[in-house]
């Protein structure tokens, strides 16, 4: 442990402040495709009034939430570039289907808040929106899945050298425990959308409707992370060694396990901040897990976080910028928030006037 | 179609796209504070009935910006791997700003856009504020990138490997203050006029309609002024290049010949074998006198540069002149504005004046486009001016006419979207 400790430098801060933004995106913005998720899957008497609630939380906030994910991007091509050239070479592909889903996400949900009144229209733009909302998280971890595998940083070796397009351009990423990683995010962030959700919902019916669409979503995310477990442990050793072998993973998983058991125990019993609460930890846990096995790669087993940083006077300046950045955000952000919590079904009503 | 030419035009689809969103972004929340503002001082509600419908149009045109903003910054790394590697220690800076400003600027549309009826609305107009200002700010940041890719400063390099950064030095290139002036006030312009040209086509229709004198006296007091001022920008953004860029500035007037006393050319079309424009306008010692305010100043013509350091001649210089056309039709009828306004007249009054706002709706936008060829494709070969060639920067991935097609598919089927969206929700208006 204090090698750990007296090996954490200004590059260290910087990547973990990165996580931390990535953290952020995941447990905001995942739970803004989570919430098109269900869309998609609404169904029953009340489906209508499922994706007038999912609709409404979302409207005000996605654009913010969405920003999280441009903070981590800037970040890794100012402290990091060769990381971030690497994975844009290597994952060219994959890359350039989750921007398709970001645009289309993005563009069909307000085409369908503000465009139109009629209804076959806003229904069309309503399933895009559904659609690609399940496309980008499944991209997100497909992506998560390959770098943390080991695959991405060979391939990188042989850019230029491979005459096999599939060798380097897609089969370091369409591997069977990317693949089960990318359902894993994609059941992660149905699970954090439908807890908020419950939260979100003014009438007991509705309430009642996510919270069962929670637990769901909580068997899937246990499920498929068993299967992800299963595969690392006999195709991505690099994962299952960094998963189980580590010194600070043992705590980590531990706290992971409880708090996703106090989620799903609050969820069966109606204790919904408490659920709340246990689920941001264990999607949290899941995040920093992943990080932490890759340590000190941030491409395994190619490209470490002192190796790929840039120079020291631009990390100093990238940190005073966060700072400062922090300051005025962290206060934004609450005020954004606190201006529209639990009110998503007072918001239904002036959404549209 | 070479793997170059594919991530060239993915780019500049990618950068034409974002960036008519980019500046409505900018300019239309400067718009929707002032209506908010002056009904909140006139008590007049029709002026906040606009202001309504102003963010309700604005609300869509913001969210294609902010995702086709996104994809650029992955098209970065996707497109231009080594340019990044290369210069992202410098440019990550002006990035780390605008990625902040850009932070401040969604988290208050949120609250403006959705927040009218649970905040007072004093703090709903700070908000509209706040918006305006950070979206502002976001354009300095970018443009600054542009800027130091024009003009570099902050690295040291050492047999053609970069030894030493200074990201603040790089952002306080020669370039900034011009392009950041130039780019922020074209927002204004473009969007306040073509804004001020969609309501002064309705009011042809209805001449008596309150609602839209008030929504074009409000546009024009944000397109008008910007339109007057653009060309004085235009002026030191020519001196800048023609000190910093020669090579740009020869290419963008169609001059081959180095000449004391350089003329300036209206239309004409350049022969880059032939080393020659033809069938322009010549004003002799015009461009001398442009460039360095020097009647007999010596312009240097693009055969004292070797021929494989040339950008594509014809189109910069074409760019440049539909740049320069559309942006003076823009100030000439701006200043017919300032005239009528000066003498305290009715604009509405004035059928002519109506039908020329009317027509000059989409110049702003088209000039804004040409201006940015001027400046990319003015700076081919090079992505960096000087230090990296763009050929060196592209990505190795074969195969790019792939994505190439499939954005330029999404961009002409967005676009075709917003355009039915916004003449749709003009169409209400009527």
């Amino acid at each position: 442990m204090s090698d750990f400790i007296s090996s954490i430098g200004l590059p260290e801060v910087i990547a973990g402040i990165m996580v931390l933004a990535l953290n952020a995106y995941v447990l905001m913005g995942g739970a803004d495709y989570g919430g098109g998720v269900w869309d998609l899957f609404a169904s029953g008497p009340r489906r209508e009034a499922q994706r007038e609630l999912i609709a409404s939380s979302i409207a005000p906030v996605w654009e913010a939430n969405h920003v999280w994910l441009i903070v981590v991007v800037v970040m890794l091509f100012t402290a990091f570039p060769t990381v971030f050239a690497t994975l844009s070479v290597v994952l060219h592909v994959p890359l350039t289907i989750l921007l398709v889903g970001i645009v289309l996400r993005g563009s069909a949900f307000v085409f369908r808040s503000y465009g139109t009144y009629d209804r076959p229209s806003r229904q069309r733009w309503g399933r895009a929106f559904a659609m690609a909302s399940v496309v980008a998280p499944v991209l997100l971890g497909i992506i998560i899945g390959a770098l943390a595998s080991g695959t991405v940083g060979d391939a990188s070796a042989r850019v230029g050298t491979s005459p096999s397009f599939s060798d380097v351009f897609i089969r370091p990423w369409l591997t069977p425990f990317s693949i089960t990683v990318g359902v894993f995010a994609l059941s992660l962030f149905a699970f954090i959308a439908a807890v908020y959700l419950t939260i979100e919902a003014r009438d007991e019916p509705l309430r009642e409707d996510f919270r069962g669409r929670a637990l769901g979503a909580a068997v899937a995310v246990f499920v498929t992370a068993g299967i992800a477990l299963a595969l690392a442990l006999t195709s991505a050793p690099r994962v299952a060694h960094g998963i189980v072998g580590a010194l600070w993973s043992i705590p980590l998983h531990v706290v992971t396990a409880i708090a996703a058991i106090i989620a799903f125990v609050a969820l069966i019993r109606r204790r919904y901040g408490l659920a709340r609460v246990a689920a941001i930890l264990q999607v949290s846990c899941i995040l920093w897990g992943w990080a932490f096995s890759q340590y000190p790669y941030l491409v395994p087993d190619r490209l470490t976080i002192r190796g790929a940083a840039a120079p020291r006077i631009t990390l100093e300046l990238l940190l005073i910028g966060l700072i400062a950045g922090a300051i005025i955000l962290i206060p934004s952000l609450r005020y954004l928030f606190r201006t529209f919590a639990g009110r998503a079904a007072e918001r239904q009503a002036t959404a549209h006037e | 179609m070479s793997d170059l030419f594919a991530a060239r035009t993915q780019m500049a689809l990618s950068l034409g796209f974002h960036i008519v969103f980019a500046e409505i972004g900018i300019a239309m929340p400067l718009l929707m504070v002032l209506a908010e503002w002056r009904w909140q001082r006139t008590g007049d509600e029709t002026y906040l009935r606009l202001a309504k419908r102003w963010a309700r149009g604005s609300a869509i045109l913001f969210a294609v910006g902010a995702v086709s903003g996104t994809v650029l910054s992955f098209e970065l790394g996707l497109l231009w791997p080594r340019f990044m590697s290369f210069a992202g220690p410098i440019v990550g800076m002006p990035f780390s700003l605008e990625g902040f400003a850009f932070f401040t600027e969604a988290i208050f549309l949120g609250v403006y856009l959705y927040g009218r009826d649970r905040i007072s609305p004093r703090a709903h107009l700070l908000s509209g504020v706040i918006v305006a200002v950070s979206g502002a700010a976001s354009a300095v940041f970018v443009v600054t990138v542009n800027a130091w890719m024009n003009t570099p400063s902050g690295l040291q390099m050492n047999n053609g490997r970069l030894v030493g950064v200074d990201p603040i030095a790089g952002m306080l290139n020669h370039s900034t203050a011009q392009q950041v002036i130039h780019m922020l006030i074209a927002a204004y312009a473009a969007t306040g006029l073509a804004v001020a040209g969609i309501h002064a086509a309705l009011l042809l229709r209805r001449p008596d309609s309150v609602f839209h004198r008030r929504a074009l006296m409000l546009a024009l007091a944000v397109g008008a002024p910007a339109a007057i001022l653009q060309p004085i920008s235009g002026d030191f953004s020519a001196r800048t290049v023609a000190q910093w860029q020669p090579v740009k500035l020869a290419a963008l007037e169609g001059q081959f010949d180095t000449r004391v006393g350089a003329p300036v050319r209206i239309g004409g079309i350049p022969d880059e074998d032939a080393r020659t424009t033809r069938y322009a306008i010549e004003i002799p010692h015009g461009l001398s006198l442009l460039a360095f305010h020097d009647w007999d100043a010596v312009v240097h013509g693009l055969d004292d540069f070797a021929r494989d350091v040339w950008p594509p001649v014809a189109p910069v210089h074409i760019a440049f002149q539909v740049m320069v056309g559309l942006g003076t039709t823009m100030a000439l009828v701006s200043l017919c504005v300032g005239v009528l306004v000066v003498r305290r007249k009715n604009l509405s009054q004035y059928r002519w004046l109506l039908v020329a706002l009317a027509i000059v709706t989409p110049f702003g936008f088209i000039a804004t486009e040409a201006g940015w060829t001027v400046t990319e494709v003015g700076r081919q070969p090079w992505v960096v001016q000087g230090i990296l060639r763009t050929r060196d920067a592209v990505t190795p991935m074969p195969g790019l006419i792939v994505p190439m097609l499939l954005f330029a598919l999404l961009y002409l089927l967005l676009s075709a979207i917003v355009i039915a969206l916004i003449r749709a929700m003009v169409r209400e208006t009527i």
